[in-house]
């Protein structure tokens, strides 16, 4: 199961990949594999205003479906197009083509509250 | 992954399960692989090629003696006594009030009937029927020292055709053989829950791994593939196959879950007739049908079907119809929304999406000979 040593992660099992002031969103290696094939994934609207840790969009999978939990707060610069022709990269590529939004950060102090890959190995590990 | 793990029966293929990778989870006291490879892939294998299901979770109670046919008529919704041979008949076991106890599988061998019901039920079901047993029929728990697996796919015949030849591709559908002695038998049968042709093949649990490993070397010129309980629901729910707890349970009677095909009325008398009878001539409240859902979000259990924004009923299964290509579900619905045609919005989480009520099966091109299995007259 890999875990991006240059990536940040929630409780949630979202990563943060920080750009200057914009966060990459997606869900982890972890995620994808508890959740399954993705077939639908519902994200915000170009613009919308997120709020840290609350929900901005869901994954469906075969059999369940998960929210998505807002890493940061601030405005959606950018959403993957991809996911609606073919949500399955998210299973694929987790970290690269699955991204799932792009938010402009408003406050970094927030990223601040993130788990470090280490962090996030260790809570997997409570997991397994 | 949970404490519970360690109390997990496990099945005589676990072994293999491990060697593939699959991924387990608890199920019905039982640890099942869900997936090997993925649903959508393993799902596509079975409507297409062949696939081998692990259910050795469901359980076997063989009842024996000279009244045994007569008892399984009287615990069963459909006819369990005028059976030839072989013949295997699918039926919900019903309460006096005519709700669900378990739907199962009755297999006719001689005057015994062997039953095969749902692993969540298993321990109800036996209570049930010793609770009920007339004299000269003895019970007989068989759950522990079976294995089972279910040969299913449009290539299912020819995989089976190299382990017992043409006794088995010579079964009609809900056919079966069964061979062996009192204390090492096998049964094969054309039977399955995937709308495919298939075969479901029981042996005691020690030639579990010998079976397993034929089976696969038997069908590895069709491209054989294990294949999980995931799938398995995937591939039921477009057949609009019901599901244990889901979609029938205590509290929904065989008609309104539209197995009135099961129920034999006519029969002299069987555990929840009058009550069936009853609620036949009261007419039915709700009636248990298929969503096809525009869009691509899935209707899961519990969602609300509205029409015209008026609550008309709820869902109790629903997916990703993997054949169909659009999410399918079924629901218990009322009123004009119980015809198929209607448009309705099923609704949750704020988020409506429109779908039609469709009839049952939403997948009506799969590989079995019959969506039901034939009655014998």
């Amino acid at each position: 199961m890999k875990v991006p040593e240059d990536l940040r992660y929630t409780r949630e099992h979202e990563w943060v990949r920080v750009k200057k002031d914009e966060a990459e969103v997606g869900i982890t290696d972890y995620a994808q594999g508890e959740l399954g094939d993705v077939i639908f994934v519902e994200l915000p609207a170009l613009g919308a205003r997120l709020t840290q840790m609350k929900t901005f969009g869901t994954i469906d999978a075969v059999k369940t479906v998960s929210d998505l939990f807002a890493p940061v707060s601030g405005e959606v610069l950018a959403v993957n197009g991809d996911l609606k022709d073919n949500p399955a990269v998210v299973n694929q590529s987790p970290y690269e083509k699955g991204w799932m939004v792009r938010i402009r950060v408003e406050d970094p102090t927030q990223l601040d509250g993130l788990l470090s890959a280490e962090d996030y190995k260790k809570l997997l590990g409570a997991h397994a | 992954m949970l404490d519970t793990a360690t109390a997990l029966k496990r099945t005589p293929f676990h072994p293999r399960h491990i060697a593939l990778g699959a991924k387990l989870v608890p199920f019905a006291g039982h640890e099942m692989p869900i997936q090997y490879e993925g649903i959508l892939t393993e799902h596509r294998t079975v409507r297409s090629g062949v696939g081998v299901f692990d259910v050795s979770h469901m359980g076997e109670i063989r009842l024996v003696g000279p009244r045994a046919a007569s008892y399984a008529n009287w615990l069963v919704t459909n006819e369990a006594a005028a059976l030839t041979e072989g013949k295997v008949v699918y039926s919900p076991m019903c309460l006096a009030d005519g709700g669900i106890i378990d739907d199962l599988l009755v297999y006719a061998f001689g005057s015994d009937r062997l039953l095969v019901v749902n692993a969540a039920n298993f321990a109800k079901d036996l209570a049930w029927i010793q609770e009920n047993v007339p004299e000269g029929v003895t019970v007989v728990d068989e759950n522990a020292a079976t294995a089972q697996l279910a040969v299913q796919g449009p290539r299912a015949e020819a995989v089976i055709a190299k382990l017992y030849g043409e006794r088995a591709t010579s079964l009609a559908f809900y056919e079966s053989f069964q061979e062996g002695t009192d204390d090492d038998w096998t049964v094969v049968s054309r039977t399955g829950y995937t709308g495919e042709d298939g075969f479901e093949i029981y042996v005691r649990a020690p030639k579990a791994l010998a079976l397993w490993d034929r089976v696969f070397e038997a069908g590895a010129p069709e491209g054989i593939r294990a294949i999980g309980l995931g799938a398995r629901d995937t591939l039921r729910l477009e057949m609009g196959y019901c599901l244990y707890g889901n979609d029938i349970d205590e509290t929904t009677n065989p008609l309104e879950a539209g197995l009135a095909w099961t129920v034999r009325l006519e029969k002299p008398e069987f555990s929840g007739k009058q009550a069936i009878q009853a609620s036949k001539e009261a007419g039915l409240k709700r009636k248990l049908l298929g969503l096809v859902l525009d869009g691509d979000r899935i209707a899961r259990p519990g969602h609300l079907v509205e029409m015209g924004g008026q609550p008309a009923g709820r869902v109790v299964s629903g997916s990703m119809g993997i054949t169909v290509g659009r999410p399918v579900a079924m629901a218990y619905l009322e009123g004009e929304a119980a015809i198929v045609g209607a448009r309705v919005d099923v609704t949750a989480r704020g988020q409506s999406t429109p779908a039609v009520v469709a009839s049952r099966p939403m997948y009506k091109n799969g590989s079995v000979r019959s969506p039901k299995p034939r009655r014998t007259a």
